[in-house]
C-alpha cells in the first residue's frame, strides 16, 4: 500500500514538472533560451482559471480556454520585451529579465488576486476511486496521461512536421532559416506562445489538487527547471520522464525513508545524474556547424 | 578635465548632504509629530498566505489604542500605531524592527507572526533594551530566550503549554496510545516537535513517526501511510492553512479516519473552504472565540469591531479571532506597563510589566502576569479546543 500510494503520487506530481519542463525544452530548442518565469505562467493559468470559473461562473470548458488562450499571450509578451531586445544583442540579459518578469507577475496578482490561498473545485478531484488498494483522484491518473501524451505530440510535431523542421531550422542557423523563408520571429514566439500555454495546462491541472494562491508556481519553477536539466533540455522525451522519475523518487523517499530526507535525496540524485550524464538522461551534446 | 570636475562636484555633493545630515541629528531635527505622540510599532505578515493573521493583529490593537487615546492617552500623548508587512520571511522582518526601533522609536514592538520571524528579531531586540510583545508566534524559545535582560513579552500560547494541552486531549478524549506528528518543515515545527516528545515522554507514551511538510506539497499521502503503517492512532498536526488543509485532503483521499489534534495554524485563513470536508475534523487550540464565549466582554468588544471596520458583519468574519484577543490583551498590559514605568524608555517599560498587578481583560483576569521567570501572561488553562465549522471557529462541545 505505501509503495502504490507513492507511486500515484509520483507519477502525478512528476507529470506536472514535466510538463513545466516541456516548457523549457520547446523554447531552448528553438531560441537556446528559457523562460523563468515558467512557474508563474504556471501560476497564471491556475489563477485566471478560478477567476474565470468560480469568480465569473463562466462555464468550465470557456473558462480553460480562455485561461490558456490568456498563458499564450503572457508567452508572446515574454518573448517580445523580456527575450527578444536581450538575445538580439547577444547578451544573456533575458534570463534575469524573465526572472525578474515572473517576480512581477506574481505580486501584480498577488494585489489584483488577493493574499490568501483559494481552493478550485473540480468534479475530478472530489471523490477518491480505489487503485489497488489505494484512494486517488481521477484528476492524479488523469495528469501523468497529460504529461506522456504532450511529449509524444511535441516529440512527433518536431521530427515529422513542417512546422517542426522549420523550429529546429531556426536553431541551427537563424539566419540561414530565414534566408530559406522560414519567418523565425513568428517560430520563436510561438515557441515562448506554446511553453506558456504548457505552464497553463499544468496550473490547471494541479489547482484542484492544491490551492489557488499568488506564490504557487515558486517551487514548481525551480524543480521543473532542475527536471529539464537532468532530461537533457533538448529531448523531449527526456524532459517528461526525468519529470516523472524526479516525482517518483520525491515520493519514493518520503515514503520509506522519510520526509526529513526527500529534498535531499532528490537534489543529491540530480547532482549525481549530471555528474555522469553531463548532458542529461536523453540530452545531445550541444555541436554547434559552422 | 570633465571628470575631474564631475567627481570633485560629486564629492562636494556628498560633503553637502552629510554635513547636513549631521547638523540634523546634532539639533535631533525629526518628523514634525514624533514627540507629540507615543509609537507602537506592529511588524507582521501584512501579505500572504497569512495576511489575515496579520489584519486581525491590527484589529485587535486599532480597537486598544483607540480606547487608550478616548480615555487620554498614555503619558499624556496619542498612541500611534506603525505597521510593516514582513512577508513572512525573517530578514525583512529584522530590517522592520531596526527601522522602526531605531528610527521611530516605537516604545513597544508588537510582532512576529511567525516563530521565524520573531526568533531573528529576538536578539535585536535584547540588545537594544526596546520591548517586544509577542501576540501570536508561539515557539518557547521567543521569550525562553536566555538573555540576561529579556525584553521579550508574549500574551499568546506557546509550544511548550501546547504539547502538554494537545497529548492532554489525544490520550483523554480520543484514547490514544501512539500517536504519530505531522510537522512543518520550519523551525516552528521543531519547537514542537520537541514539546510533544516531552509531554509524550511525561505521559511514558511512544510515537508513531515524525513527519515534516513543505509549504508546497501538493501530496502528503505518503508521509500519512508511513503513520498509519506504524500503527498512529491520533495525529499531532502543525502546520499552517495551507499545509494544514493538503493534509485533510490527503486523510479524505485515504479514507482513514483518524482523530487530528493540532495547534492552531489553520485558523490564520479559509481552512474550510481549503480543507475540504475533512476540514471540520481539527480539532485546533484557541486562546479565545466569540463564538459560544458567554463572557460580556466578548460580546462589548464584538460591538466595537463591526463599529471599527464595517466589513465585519458577524463571527465568520472575525477569524483567526486569536490575533484580536491576543493583540488586544497584549496592548493593555502594554500601556500598563508604560504607565507603571512612567516613560517609554525600554529598561523602565520592562520593569514595568513586572509591576502589573491585574488587568481584566477580554481572555481574562490577568493577576500579576508577568515576572522575571515568567515573560508569558497565558498558562495551559487558557486554551480551549475548537472546531472550524462553515468558515467559523466554535468550541468543540
Amino acid at each position: 500500500m505505501l509503495f502504490t500510494s507513492a507511486i500515484i503520487t509520483g507519477l502525478g506530481l512528476g507529470a506536472m514538472y514535466g510538463l513545466l519542463a516541456l516548457g523549457f525544452h520547446i523554447t531552448y530548442v528553438v531560441s537556446n533560451t528559457v523562460n523563468f518565469s515558467q512557474g508563474s505562467s504556471m501560476m497564471l493559468g491556475a489563477v485566471l482559471g478560478y477567476t474565470f470559473a468560480v469568480t465569473l461562473g463562466w462555464p468550465m470548458p470557456f473558462a480553460v480556454i480562455m485561461a490558456l488562450a490568456l498563458c499564450g499571450v503572457f508567452g508572446l509578451a515574454v518573448e517580445r520585451f523580456l527575450v527578444r531586445p536581450f538575445a538580439d544583442r547577444g547578451s544573456n540579459a533575458w534570463l534575469m529579465a524573465t526572472i525578474a518578469g515572473g517576480i512581477v507577475l506574481d505580486n501584480v496578482v498577488l494585489f489584483t488576486f488577493g493574499k490568501e490561498p483559494r481552493s478550485f473545485p473540480s468534479p475530478l478531484a472530489t471523490d477518491a476511486i480505489n487503485v489497488l488498494g489505494v484512494g486517488a483522484y481521477p484528476l492524479q491518473l488523469i495528469i501523468p496521461v497529460v504529461g506522456i501524451v504532450a511529449a509524444a505530440i511535441f516529440s512527433f510535431v518536431l521530427r515529422n512536421t513542417k512546422y517542426g523542421k522549420a523550429m529546429l531550422a531556426v536553431v541551427q542557423n537563424a539566419e540561414a532559416a530565414r534566408l530559406m523563408g522560414i519567418d523565425t520571429r513568428f517560430v520563436i514566439a510561438g515557441a515562448f506562445a506554446l511553453s506558456t500555454i504548457l505552464a497553463g495546462v499544468a496550473g490547471l491541472l494541479i489547482a484542484p489538487l492544491y490551492n489557488v494562491s499568488a506564490g504557487m508556481g515558486l517551487v514548481f519553477g525551480i524543480k521543473a527547471f532542475a527536471t529539464a536539466i537532468l532530461g537533457g533540455i533538448t529531448s523531449a522525451w527526456g524532459v517528461v520522464i526525468a519529470g516523472l522519475l524526479y516525482g517518483l523518487v520525491e515520493a519514493l523517499t518520503t515514503a520509506f525513508l522519510g520526509s526529513t530526507y526527500t529534498q535531499i535525496v532528490a537534489f543529491s540524485m540530480i547532482i549525481a545524474a549530471l555528474f555522469f550524464m553531463p548532458n542529461g538522461l536523453l540530452g545531445s551534446a550541444g555541436i554547434k556547424k559552422v | 578635465m570633465t571628470t575631474k570636475t564631475m567627481f570633485s562636484m560629486t564629492r562636494r555633493h556628498v560633503l553637502a548632504t552629510a554635513t547636513v545630515a549631521a547638523l540634523a541629528a546634532m539639533t535631533g531635527v525629526t518628523p514634525a509629530h514624533a514627540a507629540d505622540t507615543i509609537k507602537v510599532g506592529l511588524i507582521a505578515s501584512l501579505s500572504g498566505p497569512s495576511a489575515k493573521s496579520g489584519e486581525a493583529i491590527t484589529r485587535g490593537l486599532t480597537v486598544a489604542i483607540d480606547e487608550i487615546n478616548a480615555a487620554g492617552g498614555l503619558l499624556g500623548k496619542q498612541v500611534e500605531l506603525l505597521r510593516r508587512d514582513d512577508e513572512n520571511n525573517p530578514g525583512k522582518g529584522l530590517v522592520a524592527a531596526r527601522e522602526l526601533v531605531q528610527r521611530e522609536k516605537v516604545a513597544v514592538l508588537f510582532g512576529g507572526l511567525q516563530t521565524p520571524v520573531s526568533l531573528a528579531i529576538v536578539p535585536f531586540m535584547n540588545q537594544s533594551k526596546a520591548v517586544f510583545m509577542g501576540p501570536w508566534a508561539a515557539g518557547t524559545p521567543i521569550t525562553q530566550n536566555g538573555a540576561k535582560e529579556n525584553y521579550i513579552f508574549r500574551v499568546s500560547a506557546f509550544d511548550s503549554m501546547v504539547g502538554v494541552a494537545l497529548v492532554d486531549r489525544a490520550v483523554s478524549v480520543h484514547g490514544a496510545k501512539k500517536p504519530g506528528m505531522m510537522l512543518i518543515n520550519n523551525p516552528w515545527g521543531e519547537s514542537n516537535e520537541k514539546s510533544l516528545l516531552v509531554a509524550l515522554k511525561a505521559k511514558g507514551m511512544e510515537n508513531a513517526g515524525i513527519e515534516k511538510i513543505e509549504q508546497s506539497d501538493i501530496d502528503v499521502v505518503p508521509q500519512l501511510t508511513r503513520l498509519k503503517s506504524n500503527g498512529a492512532d491520533a495525529i499531532f498536526m502543525v502546520a499552517n492553512v495551507g499545509p494544514s488543509a493538503q493534509v485533510m485532503k490527503s486523510l479524505e483521499r485515504m479514507n482513514w479516519n483518524v482523530p487530528v489534534v493540532s495547534h492552531w495554524g489553520p485558523a490564520g485563513g479559509r481552512f474550510s473552504e481549503l480543507g475540504g470536508p475533512r476540514a471540520k475534523d481539527v480539532e485546533m487550540i484557541q486562546t479565545f472565540t466569540f463564538s459560544g464565549n458567554p463572557s460580556p466582554k466578548a460580546a462589548e468588544m464584538m460591538a466595537k469591531l463591526k463599529k471599527h471596520f464595517p466589513e465585519i458583519k458577524g463571527e465568520a468574519d472575525v477569524t483567526p479571532a486569536v490575533g484580536i484577543a491576543n493583540a488586544y490583551d497584549g496592548m493593555h498590559l502594554a500601556a500598563l506597563a508604560i504607565k507603571n514605568a512612567g516613560s517609554t524608555d525600554g529598561p523602565a517599560v520592562r520593569k514595568g510589566f513586572y509591576n502589573i498587578k491585574s488587568y481584566d481583560g477580554l481572555i481574562k483576569t490577568y493577576e500579576m502576569p508577568f515576572s522575571p521567570e515568567k515573560h508569558d501572561a497565558l498558562g495551559p488553562d487558557d486554551l480551549v479546543f475548537t472546531q472550524f465549522i462553515d468558515g467559523k471557529i466554535i468550541p468543540v462541545k
